[in-house]
């Protein structure tokens, strides 16, 4: 579902990616981790095609960034840290908007399942403004799924939840992924990786560093894999 | 640190011996005004200047093109030289022609078009420096750079067009047609050789000081890559 | 887009291959028309619930002519002279102030990212923002344009006039929609656009000026046509550049 091969990524003279090989398939449930600075965040933003790659292949959902990138994004969901919602607008006039930009047909039918599955449909009139941080990214993720992607990318998206939203997401991730598509998320949190995850691909230093699915890890557990991954 | 080219050494040379003999042409060769005085003298570097600022407003506007087609970082380095020489040039003409302009027209300043469009250019340079001072990452710096110069290269000649329906009381020297200008007159033998070596040596100092600022560019680039070599 | 017909239920886990869609073909027209509308009735039905834009710009230019009021002694005399260059002054000031909003909300929450995110043509993006903006322009000007008349006592309702109005203000927001991207993306963000802006803006302004002022004062339509071709040529020269440039604005 995703190739990533050799991809560099320069800022200026500063390389930030330096030769990742990257692969998941379909159905997949990937936790990419590491340390702040490791290239996280711009390797995510690089498969959403928001940012373009310096050298490298990169191929997600068979489409190839960043030429046909607009193909890739009509089969890509997106949540990040920031909620990316108009605070403005009501919950529904959000999805509205975004549906109406994704090409969505039957929106309104969509935006109740939407709503119902993040479970925001008692507030679906009010605006965004007045939500929570967590229901602002549980709204996001409904944002996200809108136009039934294939392929969602979550990049810390536990960033400013408390105990009790941090949890309720997990819940609705897990019905994310539960229906099928390829995910991939960045995160510092070990645990919630640990919970959630199929395979964890260690990122330090623009490469990946390291890389093992769940049942490989059975034998050590993941904050060892990881530490011995960043000292390497 | 790489030794400067001898060809731009040679050049550094020339430079300043033409300077030398356009000053002589200038201030002594060339025959007194007979209605304006010596004060017309200022005239032949007034040209020269000025033509050099405008070489180099061309070249901006080129330059961002090229950078916005090709991404090659050369031509980013090549924009900003163009914008820093004809920023000073064009600063130039203007206090040059301010000291003609106060006994011949009794003013400092007038709102002639091409002084007015001199001036304007003057802050779109001062907006375009005032950009990239604001921007770390050095592509979009290079991108908006461009962006804005090209918007400045288009919008600069129609500012030109829009004062000039407004009616002009600067002298047209060469191919003149306005007679109702006040401080026209009619070169003679000797001040058209002052003039035109004027416009020569200041088209050489303009090569001159180009090739030495695209070289400091280059040089900046270095340095910026052995600090972030001696980081990592 | 195929996306369009699949629901949560029945999707494939197979991957179409690039040859059952093709990005390289170009999105019809409709889309593009589609996005660009979704973003101008995103833009408008915000404002129209917070009021923040019109209510900052409203209160903005009846200051501002209320300084002038007194800073240039508006009486009669002057005042037919210097009506239309207050005016486009309060039009541009009132301009950059909605300019610097409008792109600071998509900003705010990533949501510029958002848009960016969808499988939309970039220039769509770029045309629902400047159909918003310059709708933001217009209405601050119906409501300036009676304030004015009422308290100077001189008819602005001149069809020629209206028209200066409208090609200023398209001018001023295709050029000013560009920049308030760019100026976003940097850190200083609050202060650039009226220095980017201004001197860029300069023609579209005194155009704006001399034609207004030559439909105010009864002037000739033959000395007025010059001023008028120059609105219309910054114009379409301005957004031909911006739809050709916008893309490097907001990639990375």
């Amino acid at each position: 579902m995703i190739t990533v091969k050799k991809l560099v990524k320069r800022f200026g003279m500063k390389t930030v990616l330096r030769g990742v090989d990257f692969e998941v398939q379909p159905g997949e449930f990937v936790a990419l981790l590491g340390p702040n600075g490791a290239g996280k965040t711009t390797f995510l933003r690089i498969l959403a095609s928001l940012s373009r790659p310096s050298l490298g292949q990169v191929n997600v959902a068979g489409y190839r960034l960043p030429d046909q990138a607009a193909a890739v994004r009509a089969r890509l969901g997106v949540v990040s840290h920031l909620p990316l919602l108009y605070g403005d607008l009501t919950a529904e006039e959000n999805l509205r908007f975004y549906g109406r930009m994704y090409g969505v047909s039957k929106i309104e039918n969509r935006i109740s399942e939407v709503l119902q599955m993040v479970g925001l449909e008692n507030r679906r009139r009010d605006l965004v403004r007045t939500f929570s941080r967590g229901m602002q990214q549980r709204l996001a993720i409904g944002r996200a799924v809108l136009h039934d992607p294939d392929v969602m990318l979550f990049d810390e998206p536990y960033t400013g939840l408390d105990q009790d939203a941090s949890s309720m997401l997990d819940d609705v991730l897990r019905s994310v992924a539960a229906q099928g598509r390829t995910v991939v998320m960045t995160s510092h949190d070990l645990a919630r990786a640990e919970d959630l995850a199929t395979r964890f691909d260690i990122l330090s230093r623009g490469v990946i560093a390291a890389s093992a699915s769940r049942k490989e890890l059975r034998k050590s557990n993941l904050l060892e894999f990881y530490k011995k991954a960043l000292a390497n | 640190m790489e030794p400067k080219p001898i060809a731009l050494k040679v050049l550094d040379v020339i430079s300043i011996i033409l300077l030398g003999v356009a000053t002589y042409l200038a201030l002594v060769f060339a025959p007194t005004e007979a209605v304006m005085g010596q004060v017309q003298r200022v005239f032949y570097f007034h040209i020269g200047t000025a033509w050099v600022g405008l070489l180099g407003f061309l070249l901006a506007a080129g330059t961002g093109v090229a950078y916005l087609v090709t991404k090659d970082a050369k031509w980013d380095i090549i924009e900003v030289a163009a914008v820093e020489i004809s920023l000073v040039f064009f600063l130039i003409t203007i206090i040059l022609g301010s000291i003609w302009a106060r006994p011949v027209w009794n003013t400092w300043w007038t709102w002639d078009p091409r002084l007015t469009t001199a001036a304007i250019t003057e802050l779109i340079y001062i907006a375009y420096f005032m950009l990239r001072e604001g921007i770390e990452d050095p592509d979009r710096r290079a991108r908006f750079g461009a962006v804005y110069t090209l918007i400045g290269g288009v919008s600069a000649p129609i500012t030109f067009m829009v004062i000039r329906l407004f009616r002009t009381i600067h002298p047209v020297i060469i191919g003149s047609g306005d007679p109702g200008a006040q401080g026209t007159f009619a070169m003679t033998g000797g001040m058209k050789v002052a003039f035109f070596f004027a416009l020569f040596t200041f088209t050489v100092v303009f090569v001159d000081l180009f090739w030495n600022r695209i070289r400091m560019g280059n040089l900046a680039a270095k340095v910026e890559q052995l600090k972030l070599n001696v980081m990592q | 887009m195929d996306t369009e017909e699949r629901s949560a239920g029945d999707r494939p886990l197979t991957i179409k291959t690039p040859a059952q869609i093709s990005s390289a073909a170009p999105r019809p027209l409709s889309n593009f028309l589609k996005a660009t509308l979704a973003v101008t009735w995103k833009d408008l039905a915000a404002e129209f619930r917070s009021r923040e834009l019109f209510s900052a710009m409203l209160v903005f230019s009846l200051l501002v002519i209320l300084i002038f009021n007194f800073a240039l002694e508006l009486d009669i005399k002057t005042r037919q002279s210097v009506t239309s260059g207050v005016l486009w002054v309060t039009f541009a000031f009132a301009g950059t102030l909605g300019l610097n909003r409008s792109m600071a909300v998509e900003k705010d929450r990533g949501c510029l990212d958002g848009l960016l995110l969808a499988p939309v043509d970039r220039a769509a993006i770029y045309f629902g923002k400047v159909i918003s903006n310059l709708a933001f322009m217009l209405i601050v000007e119906a409501f300036v344009l009676p304030v004015y008349s009422f308290l100077y006592n001189v008819n602005l309702f001149k069809a020629g006039l209206l028209l200066v109005i409208l090609l200023g203000s398209i001018g001023y927001t295709a050029v000013g929609t560009l920049l308030s991207s760019m100026a976003v993306q940097t850190r200083t963000r609050d202060v650039l656009l009226p220095i980017l802006l201004f001197p860029v803006a300069v023609p579209v302004l005194i155009a704006a000026v001399k034609a207004s002022g030559g439909f105010l004062t009864g002037d000739d339509f033959a000395n007025i046509l010059p001023w008028v071709n120059l609105l219309i040529v910054y114009d379409v020269i301005f957004i031909a550049i911006a739809f050709m440039v916008f893309d490097y604005v907001v990639e990375e």
